[in-house]
């Protein structure tokens, strides 16, 4: 094959990825990596950096959009923050240390979980009182709705610090936002609106990717020529993607995908059984 | 009437817009550089066979360190311009915590200058503590 042909058949590919992930709600990055390993057997620490790329690029854009509405809670999302990037970065110094079928195989778990996740029940209820260290550390806000602002208030703030901090040593383990971890910490755990616990979620994407992904161009795991087609494609398809929203309810197509996912992630736990990476 | 409308409530406003711009034009510049240098790889060695991806190479394939690449992109090397397009879009998400810590600082919100500035040291480490293993 020649740089070409790779690079346009990539390019499609990343497209695909970025639409779907955006419709979902998955993110540009779980798919790059299967899309990669299974298709183009690139070596999974290659596709790993490539998918950080992928969840930066994907987070910033979407997150331009969400600030200015006013939804995302930025000290909620700074506060969390601190979790997910140290975990981040001791999750990038243990990959050198993991072999890359255990990675595998971890990320098909993760993926199995993440489309669990996505076809949930999701939670519509603003809290009315929360905890006292939310209050303390003025985690409670308000988001504007159809019927105007609705003001929210959250509790168990010690236990989702804890399972961002898990979120966080995910993403940099295997590359990806961990988006589904930090749903789950914001979402069930602290009781938080899920359109604020989507938006703050994709707001600290792109800041815990970036403090894994400077660890891996160090380490060489971005190879220019596969970031190329996987920046730009995964960017014009989460565009088209968060065009599409507006206009669709991607209900049936959640299901599908979920779907297909699994099927993924049972082949990347096999193969990694296997010893196949 | 302005008055009674608090200050905070303004400069929080005026911030988030600001990251919000921020954020995007960081996207765009990043995915401008990355499609001029990738447009020169191509034209330069579209023809060629495919690097053995399937082989990880590491460090050796260079362009893996700020001045490596900065001292490539200026020489118009190809793949050192894709690399810098993604030091951009790393750059990104860090530019906005910093711009958080600016805002909170307007704010005078020391709770928040504090765990900014604890979020941003973790990042300076992650950049310049040899985490290089």
């Amino acid at each position: 094959m020649t740089i070409l042909t790779f690079t346009i058949i990539l390019l499609a590919g990343a497209y695909l990825a970025g639409l779907v992930g955006s419709l979902t709600g998955l993110g540009g990055g779980v798919v790059v990596i299967p899309l990669l390993t299974l298709v183009f057997h690139v070596d999974i620490r290659y596709a790993i950096g490539a998918a950080l790329l992928a969840s930066i690029a994907n987070s910033s854009g979407a997150a331009s959009a969400y600030v200015k509405e006013g939804i995302t809670n930025i000290r909620l999302g700074m506060f969390l923050e601190i979790a997910t990037t140290v975990g981040a970065v001791a999750g990038a110094v243990i990959a050198v240390y993991t072999p890359t079928n255990t990675i595998a195989i971890l990320f098909g778990a993760i993926l199995l979980f993440s489309a669990a996740m996505t076809i949930r029940k999701k939670n519509q209820e603003a809290l009315i009182t929360g905890s006292a260290l939310a209050l303390k550390l003025k985690l409670n806000s308000s988001y504007p709705t159809k019927n105007g602002e609705v003001g929210y208030q959250l509790k168990n703030v010690g236990a989702g610090f804890s399972i961002m901090t898990l979120a966080g040593i995910m993403s940099g383990l295997l590359g990806i936002g961990s988006g589904a971890l930090k749903v789950l910490a914001m979402d069930s755990t602290m009781h938080i609106p899920f359109k604020v616990s989507t938006t703050t979620s994709n707001f600290m994407i792109g800041v815990t990717a970036a403090a894994s992904a400077v660890v891996y161009l160090q380490r060489g795991y971005m190879d220019p020529g596969i970031a190329f087609p996987v920046v730009l494609g995964v960017l014009g398809g989460a565009f088209t993607g968060s065009k599409l929203l507006t206009r669709m309810d991607p209900k049936v197509l959640k299901y599908i995908f979920c779907l297909a996912i699994s099927f993924v992630a049972i082949e990347m736990i096999y193969n990694g059984y296997n010893h196949q990476f | 009437m302005k008055k009674l409308i608090s200050k905070h409530f303004f400069a929080d406003k005026d911030i988030e817009q600001f990251i919000g711009l921020q954020l995007r034009y960081g996207v765009i510049i990043s995915s401008l550089i990355v499609l001029i240098g990738g447009l020169i790889y191509l034209s330069q060695s579209g023809q060629l066979q495919l690097p053995p991806y399937h082989q990880f190479t590491g460090t050796r394939a260079g362009y893996t360190n700020f001045g490596e690449i900065l001292t490539g992109a200026i020489g118009m090397r190809a793949k050192a311009i894709i690399q810098l397009g993604v030091l951009v879009l790393i750059a990104t998400p860090i530019l906005r915590i910093a711009f958080s810590l600016i805002g909170f600082v307007l704010e005078k919100d020391k709770m928040y200058i504090l765990i900014t500035t604890i979020v941003l040291t973790v990042m300076m480490v992650s950049i310049f503590g040899g985490l290089k293993v």
